[in-house]
Order: C-alpha cells, then structure tokens, then sequence
C-alpha cells in the first residue's frame, strides 16, 4: 500500500513537472482598472499563440509598479505613470530603463448607490472634493443638491469608499481633485496611495464596486466599466468648461485629443480636466510598464509581438467594454516605440 | 426548604442551564456554518467548476480547475518540506539529543508556530520570492511548509515518546542498533500518530491564505512546473468574494465548500485513525 | 558479564568489532542526519527574527518610538505611524474576547461538568472541527452573512437602544470594528473551549466532591472551586484566543473596511496590522514604506510571541498544579 502510494505521489510530482513545459509563460501584474479588457485581450490572444500565456495578476496599479521593479514579474500595469523617482529607481536596480505603453483609454466614474435615487446625479468639483475631503457629509448638502434640482435625495449620511491597495484609478482620481481643489492639493495630494480623510477601503476596483452595491448611501470612484457592468449608477462630472459630461467613450476620446500634439516621447500623460466641451474631465490614458530588455529572447518577441497586436486588433474589444480606442498618431507613436525593447 | 437555598437550588439550576446554552450555540454555529457553505456552494457546484479555467472578467461560466491543481500542488511542496523535517526532526527529539539542545529546538519550533501567517509569507517573499525574481510554487509550499514544521514536529515527537519502554529495550536486547531499533520498531510502533499528526498539519495549511499573497501570488493558466506563479483555492475564493460579480460570488461559494469539506474529511480521518488506538505490539 | 548494547555509544564487551563499528557508525550517520534536520528548525527561526529585524532597519532608525504612537500613515509624505493599526488590532481582539471568553467558558463547564461522557467527547469532535475551519471561509461568511446583519439589525438596534455610548455612534456600514470582531469571536471560541475542558476536567475529583459534601449547589461548587482551582489554565486558553485573534489576516481584512482610524465607535471602519500588510505589501514602492510594513510584521511577531510564551506557561502550570495536588 505504502509503496502504491509512493509512487502515486512520484508520478504526480514528475507530471506536474513536466505538463505544459512547452508552454511560454508571460507573468504580468498590476492596474485593476483595464482589468476587464486585458483579461480578454490575454484570453483571445492565447486562443491565437496556443503556446504563449500571459498571466496577468489585477492587483493594483502600485503593486504593478513594485513587482516589475523587483523583477519578480515581467511588465507591469499602471493607470498613474511611474514618477521620475521610480523611473530612476529601476534604471539604477537593472541598468536599463523602463517603458510606458499606453493601452487603451478609460473613465473614472463618480458611482454611488443611494436607496430611491435611480438618476444620474450632476457633480461639481467642489461636491466631488467637498465629499471625499470628509466636508460634505449628507446627500442632500447644497453643493450636490445645486447641481441637482428635480431630485429628492435624502438626508442620508454618505459612505465614502476608497481604494484600499496603492491603485492607479486613486491616482487618476487624485490627480483630478488636486487639480480642481487647492484645499485637496494641500491636505491630501495626489498619488496611488493616499492618507484618506474619510472612508472605507475596498481592494481593487472590484472591491469598491463590491462595497458599493452592498452599501447603502455610498460613493466612490470606479473605472466605467466597472460600473456598467455591474449595473450601478454612476454620475456626470462638470467640466473645465463648465458641462456636465457623463463618461463614455466619445467624452473620453475629447479628453485625450487634446493631449496627442503634445505627447510627450515616454508616453507620460495626464489628460485629467481636459480642455474642450465635450471633454470628459476624469479620463485617463493607462499604460503597460515594459522593461527596455529582456533576456530571455522568447518572451522578448511574445511580448513585442502581443504589443504589436494590441495595437491593432485588440482595440477593436475596447469599445465593447467601455474603453475607448488610442488615438491613431499616439499608436504610431508607440509602434516606433516597440523597436526600442531588446 | 429554606428560601436561601430555594434561591440558591434555582441559581445553581439556571447558571447551569445557561451554560448548556452557551455549548449549544458554539455547536450550532458550526452546523450554520456547514449547512449555509453546502446550501449555497452546492447548487454552484458543476461540472465545469472542476474542469473549467477562469474566464475573462465579466464572463460567466469558467471554473476553478487550475486552482484546484494549483492548491494540490503547493500542498505537496509544503508536505515535502514540512514533514521530513519534522518526523527526522523528532526522532532526533525523542530518540538522540540531550537536554539543553531538546529545549532549543523545541522552543524554537513553538516559536514557528506562533508566527503570524501574514509574517510567514513576508519571510518568504524575501527568502524564495525575490533571490529567484520570481513568484513561484515553490514560495508558497515553502511558506506553507514553514507552517506545517511545528505540528509535525512536536506531535511525532510526543507519540514516539509514548512508544513503551520494553519494546525499545527488547529491540536493543537483541542487538539491534539505534537506528534499526528507530526505523524497525519505535517508528512502526507510533505510526498511528505520526499519520495523524501529519494529516492534521495538512488539513490546518491547506485552507491558509495570508502566506500565498505574496509567494504563489495568481494564475488565470495552468500553472506549469514548479517556478511559476500559480492559482490556489483559498486566494481565488478571496479574490472573487471581494468582487462584485454574482457569478465570481457563485463559484467563491462553490470553492470554499471544496476546501471546507477537504478539511474537514481530513481532520475527521485524522482522528478516526488515532482512536482506534496506537498499536500496541502484541507481546 | 557480557551484556548487549544497551547505552548507545558505549563500547561493547562482546561482539565483533567490524560489524559492531559499523553499527555504530550507522548510529552517527543517523544521529547526524536527524541533528541537521532538527537544527534546521531552528536556523530557520533564527532567519525569519533576522529578517524581520534587518528588513525593518529603515524606519526603526528614522522614526524610533515615535512609529508607536504616529497616526499617520501617509505613503505620498513618508510619514508611517503603527498607531491607528495597533489600534485596530487591539480593538477587534478585545470585542472577539469580549464575547468568546463568557461563551467559551460557560460551554466548557458544560462539556466538563454537566455532559454525560460520550456527549461531551461528540461535542468536543465538532468543536475542535469549528477550530479547523480556514480563516478565508470565515472570511467569506462574514462578507455575505455578517455584514449585511450588522448592517441591517444589529447595528441599527444597537444605535437604537444603547446609541448613547460612545461604542455605538456613527454611520451603521455593516463593516468595521465590531463585525471583525464579532467574526474573530466565532473564530477563537473553539480554543477556550477545548483548552479550558480540558484543565476543567483535569482538577481532581476530590475538590468538587468536598464543595458538594459542604452543602455547595453544583453551581457553587463548579464556579467557586473547581473554576478557581483551573483559573491559571483558563487564562492561558484566553492568552491562546487573543495570540490568534491578533495574528488573524483574512477574515479580519474582509470585514473591517480596510481604513487606518482611530475612533470610540466601533462601527467604524479601521485596519488592523495582519490585514494592512496583507492589502499594501506587494504595493509597497520605496524602501521606507516596505520596511515601515515589514515593521508592523515585527510588532505583530512580538505581540503574538509574549502571548503563546505566557498561555503556554499557564496552561501547563495549571495541569501540573492538577495532576500533583490530588491527594490532600
């Protein structure tokens, strides 16, 4: 019996071993906010290279950062470019820098669930500041109710709701307010893990979706699709320009417009309170983080390969889940840019 | 009967009943527990939760095969660390070593077993994750066979303990050496034991998540080989209890009443063994 | 008069000395073998302290003891404080054993004292399967049944009736303080119970018998002799709950609302030390941070350490004290 058993376990260990060897494995990591499309961009490419997988881990934008510094995986994600000090950061730790590919263009969405209340309600920048800076603390506060007239919203306490692990949509999402709120600039700042006055943590955009479809009378701040997946409501938000915009794909691809003149050689962009009418004033360009080298030469020409055809074929899933395609010069742009990995 | 000791008489007789109660409800809330997994997880459970990989996200259907693969696996990493060390470790206890070097081990194996698993896998995370720049099998069945070491250690050191002195003095009366009196007649002797210590230490890491985070990490594949990151039962019921999809809901349910069970057949078997008693040789 | 080996290593009187030697040398081999797999425990330990120690070295020398007893932790301005952390894990500890230990001890006077043999050993069975229940399963119960009740009943009740405690204010979310430590309660309550039936049943006979041979009800004689009497090993069962209710990461992380707050109410949202590493550690960019967090995994580590050092010593000093003074 002993022996039977013996050599189960040996015959298990080698063919665990040695199943899918021929397989190339791509490990990726990082923002939650693409999440939905990189899922299906990785599964459809994989059902065209039957021997590639990219394994692709949501586990926040700042998690995607660390690991690929680390090298423990081989890009990384992120909806809030790295800063010059992690730039520099990995350039001193392998001797070679790191690039950003912009991959698709998304929303972040005000989405709140309040009992009664099923239209999309108008926020200013000062509501939105007001309410995440702990200032405004019922839904029926002037600064909300102003922009809303014709709806009855209660007097009901609000639920804030963050992110909890180090995300690029909080980045997005800061960057805005720090822009249209001096008072959030100040005490708060921008970055992909904030000191949050109020609130409570969700992990992932898809735990803040989680805590707001179980939480009455909360709000909190999710990539669009996020949102119309999951069949909450979700709000416009003024712009520079003084429209309230609801996010979709045409207000988002106005917002990037105006930043593809000027884009900047490493792709690092910020595209939040766009100018222009339609502009919708919380969008954001999110990026790959691929290192310039690789030495292994099969995942070097996967991953150029899968850039490659993100570029072109995978856009065409981007509109169906709510993302909008990359501007034509920026994709020019960045094929010239796939030359630079080794 | 005085009405001090009718007071007294009824105290006595509610205090008591209260703490039947008290035996009552902690029983119940485990049959709650058990009834609500194998309610809710059992009209999720299919076909392709066992044989299907996760689909894309939004996309219903998908399962949990390579979870259920990824977990077996770890556990086997983790039983190849934690049990050798701690059976031979044992044996070094109960059979070898003197005082002071029995007390060292002995306290640094309690040690190990106080560790916050969170704090087992940051030990891992440096130790295996980042000298190999990568996620992998082998740092989580490392870190899960951290956590298995102690249990193995310290119960196969009480049975071998409990194996009865004439049975080691018979084996050395004739002429058998200490190595072969261990392996032929004490090992033999406490192997009920050691089984179900072995057993339990299986059962109580098989359903750890916390050391996983950051050493097996996630896998939407097939994890190949032993160097890559890979999906486990415990962290993809996490993952997908925290989501807002009702279908990821769905299988989370599903999963834990696998793992659940697992467990808890486990630990029954364990002790099922035990009590048909450790074998006494016949003299 | 020739005699076997019976001390190992000692020279034998009779017997060939090729075969005994090699016997012997088998022994070392043996000895050696099973030296270095037992030694390895131990250098593992020692590594894992080292790490803990060396990996927290940043903020250890830049913050000190402030790092105790620092609010703030702000990743974006490099302040770290263990504060609100240490807060919360103390806090969801203390509701957990606010509620297990009453719970726990009263079922464990009723498993020892009151139970027929064989219902106290069947109850036994199952409790010691509500200890083997993995941490993410509570975690999972607590998210889709806890939360909603807390949110639903509980916490709406309690602001009703006791909502003039300062416990009882704020915003009713259904995450926070109390449902983790409601949660934690349900997941420790199996260890008091199985650890205090235990010393309960190991007092010696003869204590209870005098009480009840005094005039003594059975409640009498169980709360104000035989209890006392086991007092030390229930402590060192408590000890064991609140060591495992502080190292507790996923069922804490799934209710607790994941925000570092100090507040009175615990309907409030916080953050306890396991589940902060759990969320932000793969995340942490920047060594400060890293290390910051690696330190709150130091605390933790020390926290948990005192606490099994100390139940241990009072468990067994209680079982000592039982199976040695039966006579008198």
């Amino acid at each position: 019996m002993k022996k039977i058993a013996g050599l189960l376990v040996a015959g298990l260990v080698l063919a665990a071993g040695v199943w899918a060897q021929g397989a190339l494995l791509i490990n990726g990591a990082g923002a939650t906010f693409p999440y939905p499309i990189y899922s299906k961009w990785f599964d459809e490419y994989h059902k065209l290279h039957e021997a590639i997988q990219i394994n692709y881990q949501s586990v926040g934008s700042g998690a995607g950062i660390k690991q690929v510094t680390e090298g423990t995986v081989d890009f990384g994600a992120s909806d809030g470019p790295m800063n010059d000090e992690q730039l520099k950061a990995f350039q001193d730790k392998h001797g070679f820098a790191i690039l950003h590919f912009p991959t698709v263009l998304g929303a972040a969405v005000p989405t709140y669930n309040i009992p009664g209340v099923t239209a999309a309600l108008n926020f200013t920048p000062e509501a939105l500041a007001g309410i995440f800076l702990g200032r405004v603390t019922k839904w029926n506060d002037a600064a909300i109710a102003g922009a809303n007239k014709g709806v009855s919203l209660p007097a009901n306490d609000i639920v804030v709701v963050h992110r909890s692990d180090g995300s690029g949509t909080t980045y997005i999402w800061t960057d805005y307010l720090a822009k249209v709120s001096e008072d959030w600039k100040n005490k708060v700042g921008k970055g992909t893990s904030v000191n949050w006055p109020v609130g409570l943590g969700g992990k992932g955009n898809e735990g803040v979706t989680g805590l707001i479809k179980q939480t009455p009378n909360s709000i909190g701040y999710v990539e669009l699709i996020y949102a119309a997946q999951n069949n909450i409501a979700y709000g416009s938000v003024k712009n520079s320009s003084g429209n309230f915009v609801k996010a979709d794909l045409a207000g988002v691809s106005a917002a990037a417009s105006g930043s593809v003149k000027d884009m900047p050689e490493d792709f690092r962009v910020s595209i939040t309170n766009a100018p222009g009418k339609t502009a919708y004033p919380i969008s954001s360009f999110t990026w790959l983080l691929v290192p310039s080298k690789f030495s292994d030469a099969g995942k070097r020409d996967a991953t150029k390969d899968f850039l490659k055809w993100m570029m072109a074929d995978g856009q065409s899933y981007a509109e169906q889940l709510s993302y909008a395609k990359l501007p034509k010069e920026v994709v020019a742009k960045e094929i010239k840019a796939i030359d630079g990995i080794q | 009967m005085s009405g001090r000791l009718r007071w007294r008489k009824f105290v006595s007789g509610f205090m008591l009943t209260m703490t039947g109660v008290c035996a009552v409800v902690a029983v119940a809330v485990l049959f709650f527990i058990l009834g609500y997994l194998v309610y809710h997880g059992g009209t999720s459970i299919s076909w392709s939760f066992f044989t299907k990989l996760p689909t894309p996200v939004g996309e219903a259907g998908g399962g949990m095969a390579n979870a259920i693969v990824g977990s077996a696996k770890l556990l086997l990493v983790a039983s190849l660390i934690g049990v050798p060390v701690g059976f031979f470790g044992a044996i070094y206890l109960a059979e070898f070593s003197g005082g002071t070097v029995a007390f060292v081990v002995r306290y640094a194996a309690d040690l190990l077993n106080g560790v916050p698993s969170i704090v087992i896998g940051i030990f891992a995370y440096s130790l295996v994750v980042l000298p190999f720049k990568h996620f992998s099998t082998l740092a989580g069945g490392f870190a899960l066979g951290l956590m298995m070491i102690p249990i193995t250690l310290r119960s196969t050191e009480e049975f071998l303990l409990a194996v009865p002195r004439p049975l080691r003095e018979g084996a050395m009366a004739l002429g058998a050496s200490k190595w072969r009196t261990i392996a032929t007649v004490i090992v033999p002797a406490a192997y009920r034991g050691i089984l179900t210590a072995v057993l339990l230490a299986f059962a109580r890491v098989a359903g750890e998540t916390a050391p996983l985070l950051f050493t097996a990490f996630g896998n939407r594949f097939w994890s190949p080989g032993w160097n890559q990151p890979t999906a486990s039962l415990p962290v993809m019921i996490f993952t997908y209890a925290i989501a807002p999809y009702d279908d990821w809901h769905r299988q989370a349910w599903a999963a834990g009443l696998v793992l659940l069970a697992l467990i808890l057949i486990i630990n029954i078997v364990a002790r099922a063994i035990l009590a048909r008693g450790i074998a006494i040789p016949r003299s | 008069m020739a005699t076997t080996t019976t001390v190992p290593g000692a020279s034998p009187i009779s017997g060939s000395r090729s075969l005994l030697s090699r016997l012997r040398e088998g022994d070392e081999i043996a000895r050696l073998i099973t030296f270095l797999f037992a030694a390895s425990v131990v250098v593992v330990t020692l590594l894992l302290v080292f790490e803990l120690w060396q990996g927290s070295a940043l903020p250890r020398h830049k913050f000190g003891f402030n790092f105790f007893v620092t609010r703030v932790w702000d990743p974006i301005f490099d302040q770290f404080g263990a504060l609100p952390f240490i807060y919360g894990t103390l806090v969801t500890a203390g509701v957990a054993l606010f509620l297990a230990v009453p719970l726990g001890i009263g079922a464990a006077i009723f498993l020892a004292e009151l139970a027929p043999a064989r219902v106290s050993d069947t109850l036994e069975f199952f409790i010691d399967l509500l200890a083997a229940v993995p941490s993410v399963i509570y975690g999972l119960l607590g998210v889709f049944i806890v939360v909603p009740l807390m949110r639903e009943y509980i916490q709406p009740g309690l602001k009703n009736s006791l909502g003039f405690l300062p416990f009882f204010t704020g915003p009713a979310y259904g995450l926070g303080f109390l449902t983790a430590g409601i949660v934690l309660a349900i997941m420790v309550i199996p260890y008091i119970i199985s650890v205090s039936r235990e010393v309960l049943l190991s007092v010696p006979r003869d204590q209870r018998e005098a009480a009840l041979s005094l005039g003594s009800t059975r409640w009498e004689a169980t709360w104000k002799v035989v209890v006392p009497f086991a007092r030390t090993g229930i402590m060192g069962s408590i000890f064991l709950a609140l060591a495992r209710s502080l190292g507790e990461t996923m069922a804490v992380t799934m209710v607790i609302g994941n925000t570092p707050t100090i507040s009175a109410s615990l309907f409030s949202p916080g953050d306890s030390i396991a589940s902060v590493i759990a969320n932000q550690f793969t995340e942490a960019t920047g060594d400060l941070y890293l290390q910051s967090l690696i330190e709150l995994g130091l605390v933790l580590f020390l926290l948990t350490f005192i606490l099994n050092g100390l139940a241990r010593l009072l468990i067994v000093a209680t079982s000592q004290r039982g199976s040695g003074m039966g006579q008198a």
